[in-house]
């Protein structure tokens, strides 16, 4: 919404600065957004006056000019033919920047003769297009300021445009009588009478007014009159001033009403030719659908049925509320006006906007809510401005249907009002500021005004009380403690764990990514997702069409970015929500690791190295153990298929409760993704981990034992598909009190063993606790060892 | 007696190596050695003259030993020092590569922001990235035709034929996760709502996707006051800058009355921006006392309860806080710009010892 200070003064009268004025506004909820303040371009221009203007000795356009300024009689060179002696003029003296011209002036020589400034033309100020001559004023006295001069003498030229935000609940607001109703409920100044008495029509208004029944909730009521004999055309300086200071192009006089009024007073208003109304009749209805009219803004409009129209007996004339029809319009031509002002209903209006994709000033103003009870005044207001200026004769109004009751009152409790706000705000100077605001005291009961269709319970009393008293003047006030002493954890242990699995990770090498939720179906589908329930209604765009099934589809789109960036080796993971369904709740947590290349950089220890799966695995357990996953968990198969089928395992704690899988991708799925393999990967669910059993901090004792620890090795062959795992369970099982560790340190396939075979060495580490152990013990338990994994790998031990 | 200490103390002091002091040591002292000879004549001696000759060689030998096993430890020294020169490496190689992974600046704002809440007894509240419309707006006092619905660009979830409930949307706010967290545990409350957001809306400053933390106390007796003191202590903690100068501005939000937008006080200096110091303000937030029927929804009775909300982006915060120029590039997971924006392992935020480094 824009303004200059001038209007705003017109309905204000004020001794405020503008800085207060914008100031304040911003503070009332009226944020300024910008302040053209033409003057402060001005502010260097001065008066002078030419005491004498020969001609230059060189040249025959040119004079050289003897001028008064306020730093004494100063010689200037000047082309316009109106320079000459006698005059008052605007002058820039050496180092103004001249804004219409784009230059500082300085000291030069103009053909041989020095000059000591320059005298401007209106142009140069950009104060309009006039450039033949330079401006000479009929007043004012050497040294003064131009500006003001100007503002003495001519406002509306550094008249500062204010432009502010409106929150979608002050339709008010949207009407300069609205915005000094504020600032004077603020105590910023006082509002002016602006009323008018009616125009008595003449003769009865020769264009009748229907509202068809099932119609009048969409347009409760339509004022019209004709104005008979009017004199269109351009209109008066001040109104084009206003109009285009705002950014509004003038058209003609009878069009500039109503958009003068439709800013003035937040009152849209539409102006037909009365000649080309058919029928002299209009008729508000809605649309059956599929009617068509072309608009005032050219383009050809198709309805949808329930759209309110305003037809003649030629069909639409015009889109109710919106924007009028360009048939029935007005023109420069126009002797013959009929003036609507119409209330729309709000939500009819916006959809209907909506819809047809039209953004008017008008729509803006009725889809927020104008005052319904100003409408007759809105027409009387018009009636008056347009025969003040172009004269003509006002027929009666004619009145369909009847102005909704806006009625109601809601009870102000001063005492909560300062409880809320925590402000102590007088009983009286609460019911003064919503006396201020329009609203009428009955007792404690406040009386809502017509133009505050926002104000609907005892919370936006406080509201407006609140913000007149100033929230920026709040002051602070410690909100008290929950319970005194030292604060208490407030994390859960799952939001714990997220924290821990993140900083594991980060540990390990891997850098946290935070992908969009939704990727392209066909990536979700490669992942068991891309169906109709996880698929969104209205994408950006077809890349992000489906909620993601899982994390690892876009770290894969990720990690293929970076490699096209020139980065071979990449670790990433992300923490987040995936989606298995379309319904709130249908998202799981996971936590995914990406692992492509090398472990690191080629370098000159040779320790880089592909990234294989047991680099996962590892990443994979560290990160469980974070979270507090058990130590002891089962290694299954059998994963979805976006898993290598050979290189994938499920950490399971049995065989439903799967915590994790790592692996290598699929390589089908590197290919759609278009990623440069073999990749790496464990994906984890948290809240899969069961939640410890917790007892207190204390841990369980720890018995150590000082008699020597014997450490025995063994090689067995065993078929090539014989999980370790198993191998080592067994070896374990030999003897659980005696055996605390059981490590596979080498893993040998084929060869001299022949196809389909390998041997895998363990290490068994023997802790006695009661007694050193003996050679014989020592046998014993290998002999046991053996017997156990025989039986349970069908191997052998090796020779 | 002199002659051989002479002797062999020479020979030992110029030993080359450990085999020439062998060959010494085997003829001096050893058992056939040139001291043993002399000892064994001393049972020929008088007792008079073992008396002096016995110490005497006994010392000689002793001396030798000594002066072998001085020698012996010399010359390890020496080869030592030898075997030394010649083990040296170019330590200006690299050492072992070691990667360190990082932190999201999202990640690592969310834990700087929960751990100064929580100083002040918020608990962190979460809730579904899918929700109902009501959760999402109806709930929160924006009816279905609220320009505000239209205004927040709203994802909404496809529909199967025949299900004729209102689309689900992508929460537009963390809110639904206020009104879910009231319909639980009731009031009095104080929790925080971080987490991600979306929005139809792609451009310079605007991804369809972003993070939000909402905050809200409810008790029998908080006030807007209350509020204004939150927020400016969390400004001071989160830019660690004491006396931070916040604005409140009157503004209108359908789930609080009376609502306020807060601005932080800012500065530009040549381009860039500068929080904490200045006269200009940078608009950080919404806020501002939930509105009755947002309490209502959430079960909880407005007679009796009240309380404030506010929300932030944390995203945005992060871009102030450390200078991030660019929103998109957030969700790029561009390796160059996690490294550099990236936070390492062990910055873990925590108010005792500072939130930032």
């Amino acid at each position: 919404m824009k303004f200059t200070l001038s209007w705003l003064k017109s309905h204000l009268e004020t001794t405020a600065t503008l800085d207060d004025i914008t100031e304040t506004l911003t503070d009332l909820g009226l944020e300024v957004e910008g302040v053209e303040d033409r003057a402060t371009r001005l502010a260097a221009f001065t008066l002078g006056y030419v005491k004498s203007a020969e001609k230059h000795p060189d040249a025959d356009r040119l004079r050289v000019c003897q001028v008064e300024t306020d730093e004494g009689t100063q010689q200037i060179i000047c082309g316009a033919p109106n320079a000459r002696e006698g005059i008052t003029v605007v002058i820039a003296k050496p180092g103004v920047y001249v804004p219409g011209i784009d230059t500082t002036i300085g000291v030069g020589k103009i053909r041989g003769i020095e000059s000591f400034g320059m005298m401007a033309s209106e142009r140069e100020l950009e104060l309009s297009d006039e450039h033949d001559g330079i401006i000479e004023l009929p007043s004012g006295k050497v040294g003064d300021r131009f500006i003001d001069w100007l503002a003495e003498n001519d406002p509306s030229k550094v008249d500062p445009v204010i432009e502010i935000a409106i929150t979608p609940n002050r339709p008010d607001a949207l009407g300069v009588r609205g915005i000094a109703c504020d600032l004077a409920a603020r105590g910023l100044g006082k509002l002016i009478d602006r009323d008018t008495d009616p125009v008595p029509g003449t003769y009865p208004c020769p264009v009748s007014v229907s509202i068809d029944d099932d119609t009048l909730e969409q347009c409760p009521v339509f004022y019209g009159r004709v104005i008979r004999g009017v004199k269109n055309g351009p209109s008066p300086a001040w109104l084009q001033d206003a109009l285009r200071a705002i950014g509004l192009r003038p058209i003609s006089f009878l069009v500039d009403v109503t958009n003068f009024f439709t800013y003035d007073r937040n009152r849209p208003l539409h102006v037909f030719d009365a000649d080309k109304i058919a029928g002299n009749a209009l008729r508000v209805h809605r649309a059956k659908g599929g009617e068509t009219l072309m608009g005032l803004d050219e383009k050809a409009y198709t309805f949808d049925e329930g759209m309110t129209l305003i037809s003649d007996a030629n069909g639409v004339e015009s889109i109710g509320g919106v924007m009028g029809g360009l048939p029935s319009g007005c023109t420069e031509e126009t002797v013959n006006v009929f003036i609507e002002a119409a209330y729309f209903d709000p939500i009819r209006t916006a959809y209907t906007g909506r819809a047809l994709k039209i953004n008017s000033d008008a729509r803006y103003r009725f889809e927020r809510g104008i005052d319904p009870a100003w409408t007759p005044h809105g027409i009387e207001h018009a009636t008056r401005m347009i025969m003040d200026h172009a004269g003509g004769e006002a027929s009666e109004v004619v009145v369909a249907g009847a102005i909704p009751d806006t009625a109601r009152a809601y009870k102000l409790d001063t005492d909560r009002v300062q409880s809320l706000v925590g402000m102590t705000i007088p009983a009286d100077t609460q019911r003064e500021t919503l006396t201020a605001l329009g609203f009428t005291m009955e007792g404690d009961m406040a009386h809502v005004p017509s133009w505050r269709p926002d104000v609907q319970g005892e919370a936006d009393l406080v509201e407006e009380v609140a913000r007149i008293a100033s929230l920026t003047k709040l002051e602070g006030r410690p909100l008290p403690r929950l319970t005194d002493g030292v604060p208490r954890p407030i994390l859960s242990p799952k939001q714990r764990r997220e924290t821990a699995a993140r900083r594991a990770c980060a540990a390990l090498g891997y850098h946290e990514c935070v992908t969009y939720s939704f990727i392209d179906q066909a990536a979700a589908s490669l992942f068991g997702g891309g169906d109709d329930a996880t698929m969104l209604e209205n994408p950006i765009s077809s890349d992000m069409s489906h909620m993601r099934p899982a994390l690892l589809p876009g770290l894969l789109q990720a990690a293929a970015r970076n490699q096209a960036r020139g980065f071979a080796d990449v670790m990433l993971f992300e923490v987040g929500p995936a989606f298995v369904g379309g319904e709130p709740g249908e998202q799981q947590n996971m936590v995914t690791g990406l692992m492509v290349g090398r472990t690191g950089p080629k370098d000159v220890h040779g320790t880089s190295r592909a990234a294989d799966v047991y680099d996962v695995k590892a990443d994979a357990e560290a990160v469980l153990a974070a979270m507090g996953a058990p130590a002891k968990v089962q290694i299954l198969r059998g994963a979805d298929d976006s898993w290598h089928p050979g290189r994938h395992g499920k950490i399971c704690l049995g065989p439903k409760k799967v915590l994790g899988i790592f692996g290598e991708v699929h390589p089908k799925i590197l290919k759609a993704l278009d990623v440069k393999g073999p990749a790496m990967a464990f994906t984890l669910w948290p809240d899969e981990i069961p939640m410890p059993r917790k007892s207190g901090a204390t841990r369980p004792a720890l018995t150590l034992s000082d008699l020597q620890a014997v450490e025995r090795d063994f090689a067995f062959v065993v078929d090539a598909d014989v999980d370790a795992l198993t191998l080592v369970n067994a070896a374990q099982g030999a003897d659980k009190a005696l055996i605390t560790d059981v490590r596979v340190f080498d893993e040998f396939i084929g060869g001299s063993l022949g196809e389909g075979k390998k041997s895998l060495a363990i290490t068994v580490r023997l802790q006695p606790t009661e007694a050193t152990l003996k050679d014989k013990d020592i046998e014993a338990v290998a002999a046991k060892v053996v017997e156990k994994v025989t039986k349970a790998t069908g191997g052998t031990l090796r020779g | 007696m002199d002659d051989l200490k002479q002797k062999y103390l020479g020979q030992i002091a110029d030993a080359a190596d450990e085999a020439a002091l062998e060959d010494i040591r085997l003829a001096a002292v050893g058992k056939k050695g040139e001291v043993a000879l002399k000892m064994r004549e001393l049972g020929k001696m008088t007792p008079e003259e073992r008396q002096v000759a016995g110490p005497a060689l006994n010392a000689l030998k002793d001396e030798i030993n000594s002066a072998l096993a001085a020698k012996k430890a010399g010359l390890a020294d020496a080869a030592l020092d030898e075997r030394l020169r010649a083990e040296w490496l170019d330590v200006t190689l690299p050492g072992r590569n070691r990667s360190a992974g990082t932190l999201h600046p999202v990640s690592q704002v969310t834990e700087e922001l929960t751990a100064i809440f929580a100083e002040i007894g918020f608990s962190v509240a979460e809730g579904p990235r899918i929700d109902t419309d009501w959760y999402n707006f109806d709930a929160l006092n924006i009816p279905g035709h609220h320009p505000a619905r239209a205004e927040m660009d709203t994802f909404y979830m496809h529909r199967a034929e025949g299900d004729n409930r209102p689309p689900h949307v992508l929460r537009t706010h963390t809110s639904p996760v206020q009104i879910r967290t009231m319909e639980k545990e009731g009031a009095p409350l104080r929790i925080i709502c971080p987490g991600g957001v979306y929005r139809a809306d792609y451009d310079q400053t605007h991804t369809p996707m972003f993070h939000q933390v909402e905050g809200l106390a409810i008790d029998k007796d908080i006030s807007m006051a209350n509020l204004k003191w939150v927020l400016e202590e969390f400004f001071a903690a989160f830019f660690e800058i004491d006396g931070i100068k916040t604005r409140f501005r009157a503004s209108h939000f359908p789930f609080t009355e009376p609502s306020a937008e807060v601005d932080i006080q800012c500065s530009w200096v040549d381009g860039q921006l500068r929080i904490g110091e200045g006269d200009g303000w940078l608009e950080v937030l919404g806020s501002g006392m939930v509105h009755p029927k947002v309490l209502q929804a959430g079960g909880i009775d407005p007679a009796e309860w009240q309380g404030f909300a506010f929300g932030m982006g944390i995203d945005r915060i992060a871009m102030l806080k450390y200078g991030v120029p660019d929103l998109r590039a957030f969700f790029d997971s561009d390796l160059r710009w996690l490294r550099h924006y990236g936070f390492a392992a062990l910055d873990q935020p925590n108010l005792h010892g500072g939130l930032s480094r």
